[in-house]
């Protein structure tokens, strides 16, 4: 329940300030949310599976942006920026897809 | 020591623990809340889309406009070019056209379709023996031209005063003076005058006098035909007479070379 309540604040604040992105930051906010996002998912479907940690869930949440934003920034260095955040993004679409495919199993039986 | 630890102390500390991981949790959440917001209000914006582009796109962007905004200078020059063409084209026109009006004004004095004022001097003829005759008319003009008199109208008969001419006839180039059938008149150009005939030149007025003060010139001449020759200058004269202007029936204008 906290942690649903701290994510609308989130939102809220991030809607509500209207903060500009530093230009250094633009490439990764994204790919770092996706990230984030990915890690979210996992965490709900161990939670169904009941094997849900604290203590996994923050460090795959941070590794996760991390892992996403570094690939990111070599891919910048490369030269190959857009294509690496299109398979960043792709890899974990995959992910995010068959997380919810677990949880869709778990809610619905099916 | 560890029995000594009753349930409820041992879930207050559990609580605890898990509170903190609670609140790293709703932390982190909370911070994927606010990115995710901000991210996607920075995407919805319109500058947003350009600070978001990758490189590539950005110049790809660039090129597009650049070859825009030179398409659309051409234009410009284009355009300006034609302006300026037009412009002068105006600017031409408009001098001809001043230019033929100002010629117009002086063919117009000099065909008498124009009035026509300025400094000159009035002569005025008085012939009580009706023996001035279209000669002696004639031979005054002569002089009067030679003088240098650029318009010239020929009236009568004049009252005493100067003043009650009954006809006044614009005297051009081709003006023609007859004596009229019953004597003391001359027809100008059809016009039947009576003496005393008065001629308002404009001219030099100083010159214009001169000339008819010459010995053995109109003033003598009328003197001798028993009549008498006035002279009066003045500094504003005013040619009213018109001459109708007859169009040519066979000469036709040869365009000039250097015209326009």
């Amino acid at each position: 329940m906290i942690p649903l309540i701290a994510l609308v604040i989130g939102v809220v604040l991030g809607l509500f300030l209207e903060p500009t992105v530093p230009g250094a930051l633009q490439p990764y906010l994204p790919i770092a949310v996706v990230a984030a996002l990915d890690a979210v998912f996992g965490a709900v479907r161990a939670q169904l599976d009941g094997i849900f940690d604290d203590r996994v869930f923050v460090v795959s949440f941070v590794s996760n942006v991390l892992v996403a934003a570094l690939v990111v920034f070599l891919g910048d260095q490369l030269g190959v920026g857009g294509q690496l955040s299109t398979g960043v993004v792709v890899v974990l679409g995959i992910r995010i897809f068959s997380n919810a495919a677990a949880i869709r199993r778990h809610v619905f039986r099916a | 020591m560890t029995t000594d630890l009753t349930p409820s102390l041992l879930r207050r500390v559990l609580r605890f623990r898990l509170r903190r991981v609670d609140i790293a949790v709703a932390v982190l959440l909370g911070i994927l809340g606010f990115a995710a917001a901000v991210q996607v209000r920075s995407t919805r914006a319109d500058e947003g889309v350009l600070a978001s582009a990758r490189q590539e796109d950005l110049v790809a962007i660039l090129d597009d406009l650049s070859s825009r905004s030179q398409r659309l200078r051409q234009e410009i020059s284009t355009l300006t070019a034609t302006k300026e063409r037009l412009t002068s084209g105006t600017g031409r026109d408009a001098a001809a056209l001043a230019e033929a009006r100002r010629r117009s004004q002086v063919l117009g004095i000099l065909a008498g379709t124009v009035q026509a004022h300025g400094p000159g001097i009035q002569l005025t003829i008085e012939d009580p023996e009706g023996k001035v005759t279209a000669d002696v008319l004639l031979d005054a003009l002569e002089e009067l031209r030679d003088a240098g008199a650029e318009a010239v109208q020929l009236e009568g008969p004049v009252g005493e005063d100067g003043s009650g001419a009954s006809s006044a006839v614009r005297v051009v180039a081709a003006t023609s003076l007859v004596d009229a059938a019953d004597p003391g008149g001359v027809e100008v150009d059809g016009t039947l005058l009576r003496a005393p005939y008065r001629f308002t030149v404009i001219g030099d007025p100083a010159t214009l006098a001169a000339a008819m003060a010459i010995p053995g010139g109109v003033s003598d001449n009328v003197g001798t035909a028993g009549g008498r020759a006035v002279v009066t200058r003045s500094e504003s004269l005013a040619v009213t007479a018109l001459r109708p202007l007859d169009r040519p029936r066979y000469a036709r204008p040869t365009a000039e070379p250097n015209a326009g």
